[in-house]
């Protein structure tokens, strides 16, 4: 099963991760980081096809990639 | 080595290469134009490289970047060139990387002459650019003594990790003198373990004057301040000649100081104790020379190209002991004999 | 399971000072791709310049020297002719590549200095607080042209790209954009080039790459990306305006 990683304190909440998921699995988090941003995060893992487009996209290299 | 004749300015490109020098940066300006000339012929010979920059703003930072890579370099310019280089080497000193500048100095300001001068005693020994540094500065009096303070020069740039600039005038450039290319005492020198080489094996280096934190930057100034009166302990070179029963001490540097020491004789002659005080670091300035000086002086004397720079320094050595007088020139003149004669002869009371 | 995607080695574990959504940190994630694929981390000298990217030495984990305002070319011109071996990049921004830095960034190309060039180019100058830079677009408001960008008053944008193509020791030069994925995929291939290029020893490269500035233009990260490709492409068509098989 492809999965996502998202390091929270790397997060900015800028949602252009979110913008590119092809399946649409990505939200912004309620909860804020040390940063003070809402973060990214998956609520549908098992939907992640593993393609990368949120990691190519992110500018925080927040996200480590599995397939 | 034999002695040779050569011209000033070529003489600075040998004794770099003597010294080691393999990278030189600069843009053509009279009056040192034969030092580029000089190592376009001679760096390729020896392996190294000349490069002609499309400025001096670029050439100091090309000088910056060889510096901060590990390598011996050096640019050379004159006046109006020099101010433009300030911009890098405020960064050099900042990031505390080491290289030997050598500025043949012409009139100002700005566009000025290109006859002798010492208009840029303020710009040379008082930091240049922003911030506060000091450029390590030799003032060479002959070709010989220019050869043997740039052989020297490279050696004090590593061991301070600092700027070290040789301060001559269009004189000292232009003109032929017996040369022989001695080796120099070697300092003890770290390793360049700083430098920008590739990481191979080691953490990255970086060579940096950014420091957005003011606490840590306010620490770096102390630390480049701590630097400086290291210089000022170690480092004072200066001349004393005839001095020792003197009542008029001249202080002079540069090729002034040669016809000063003229004057010296001359006085003399005529019955005036006169000494002459040569400072050859000019910047850590030879306060202690001052010290050494006996109680029969009765007065001060400064000499120079300019409008009066370096008698702010004598007075603050001599710090109020003796009134000190001063003479010059300024714009590309070069002071006769018979006027600094003068002037002593009217401070020690007239004729005898 | 394997790991298809990460961090590149190339680029240090500190967080960037970027605002949310600016992409300097992509393209800083597609150089350090770039050192990290050709395998030249531990022989690469990186030069940061002034502006936004001035803390650049600290996020590449590679040898790096700061320089000062648009002279990075000059700097990495001293670093490569004393390390003619090693692979030597600046990365500069508009103001600092296009502004202040015009000539050393001319002079490095025409000589055909061996170096790599990431010219990032947002039309604005970020750190200062949003002034107008040379290669901001007629019309666009900023901190110094409040009243939008008036050409009769300081003239037009400069395209950097087609202004060093002109040069013949520009070798390999290119403009690309990083505002989608398919975009962001294509800019990484260019600047991989650029460097293969310089390890080829054919000359001077450049990728000049379409930015944004969230911040300053005063857009949401998505709409700021949208603008890049609505109104810089326009002004800036992306392609590869010279290179090494064109040269020979």
């Amino acid at each position: 099963m492809p999965k996502v990683e998202f390091d929270r304190e790397r997060c900015k909440g800028c949602e252009l991760c979110i913008s590119v998921c092809p399946t649409k699995i990505i939200i912004l988090d309620e909860k804020i980081n040390k940063k003070g941003y809402k973060v990214a995060t998956v609520h549908e893992m098992d939907k992640c096809i593993g393609c990368a487009t949120c990691a190519r996209i992110c500018p925080d290299t927040v996200i480590k990639v599995y397939k | 080595m034999a002695k040779q004749l050569m011209k000033g300015n070529e003489a600075i490109g040998e004794a770099a290469i003597q010294a080691g020098c393999r990278y030189f940066f600069g843009y053509p300006i009279t009056p040192q134009n034969e030092v580029p000339e000089y190592m376009s012929r001679r760096l390729p010979e020896v392996g190294g490289v000349f490069l002609q920059a499309e400025s001096e703003v670029a050439a100091i930072n090309m000088v910056y970047g060889a510096a901060g890579a590990g390598a011996r370099v050096m640019t050379s310019s004159s006046s109006p060139g020099i101010s433009l280089k300030q911009e890098g080497i405020s960064y050099i000193a900042g990031s505390e990387l080491p290289c030997v500048i050598i500025n043949i100095i012409r009139g100002g300001p700005g566009l000025g002459g290109i006859q002798p001068a010492q208009s840029d005693y303020f710009q040379a020994t008082k930091g240049g650019g922003h911030g506060d540094y000091n450029l390590f500065v030799f003032a060479p009096a002959s070709v010989q003594e220019m050869v043997d303070l740039i052989m020297e020069s490279f050696d004090i740039a590593d061991y301070y990790r600092n700027p070290v600039m040789i301060m001559g005038d269009g004189t000292l450039g232009q003109m032929m003198e017996p040369v022989e290319f001695k080796a120099i005492k070697k300092r003890d020198l770290p390793p360049k373990d700083w430098a920008t080489t590739g990481c191979v094996g080691r953490e990255h280096n970086i060579i940096n004057s950014l420091a957005l934190v003011a606490e840590n930057l306010e620490k770096h100034n102390w630390k480049l301040q701590e630097k400086y009166k290291q210089m000022k302990e170690n480092e004072q070179r200066w001349e004393l000649y005839k001095t020792e029963d003197a009542e008029l001490v001249m202080v002079a540097y540069g090729t002034t100081a040669r016809i000063v020491k003229s004057v010296v004789n001359k006085l003399r002659e005529q019955g005036i104790k006169a000494g002459l005080l040569r400072p050859i670091t000019i910047f850590p300035y030879p306060e202690k020379a001052f010290a050494l000086l006996p109680d029969s002086v009765k007065a001060f004397l400064t000499v120079e190209m300019s409008a009066g720079q370096m008698v702010q320094d004598v007075r603050l050595a001599v710090n109020g002991k003796r009134p000190v007088h001063f003479c010059g020139r300024t714009g590309g003149i070069i002071p006769t004999p018979a006027e600094i004669t003068k002037v002593a002869m009217e401070i020690m009371g007239g004729e005898r | 399971m394997k790991v298809v995607f990460e961090r590149p080695s190339a680029l240090s574990d500190k967080q960037t000072h970027y605002c949310p959504g600016c992409t300097h940190g992509i393209i800083h994630r597609l150089v350090a791709e770039a050192i990290d694929e050709l395998d030249v981390r531990e022989k690469t000298i990186g030069v940061a310049s002034v502006g936004c990217s001035v803390l650049a030495y600290e996020y590449f984990n590679c040898d790096m020297q700061q320089a000062a305002h648009g002279r990075a070319p000059a700097v990495a011109t001293g670093i490569k002719r004393v390390h003619p071996d090693k692979v030597v990049f600046t990365y500069q921004g508009d103001g600092d590549l296009a502004s202040i830095g015009m000539a050393e960034i001319v002079h490095a190309a025409a000589r055909g200095e061996k170096i790599t060039t990431i010219f990032v180019n947002n039309t604005i100058y970020g750190m200062t607080g949003g002034q107008m830079a040379p290669t901001s677009l007629v019309g666009q408001k900023t901190t110094t042209s409040p009243y939008g960008r008036n050409p009769e008053h300081c003239g037009y944008p400069i395209r950097i790209a087609e202004l060093l193509s002109t040069l013949q020791g520009a070798v390999s030069v290119a403009r690309v954009s990083v505002h989608d994925v398919p975009n962001i995929i294509k800019a990484k291939k260019a600047i991989k080039k650029a460097f293969e290029v310089q390890l080829s020893g054919a000359g001077f490269s450049i990728v000049e790459v379409l930015s944004t500035c969230p911040t300053n233009w005063g857009k949401p990260p998505l709409e700021a990306l949208n603008w890049l490709k609505e109104n810089m492409i326009p002004y800036y068509p992306l392609g590869e305006y010279r290179t090494p098989e064109e040269v020979k």
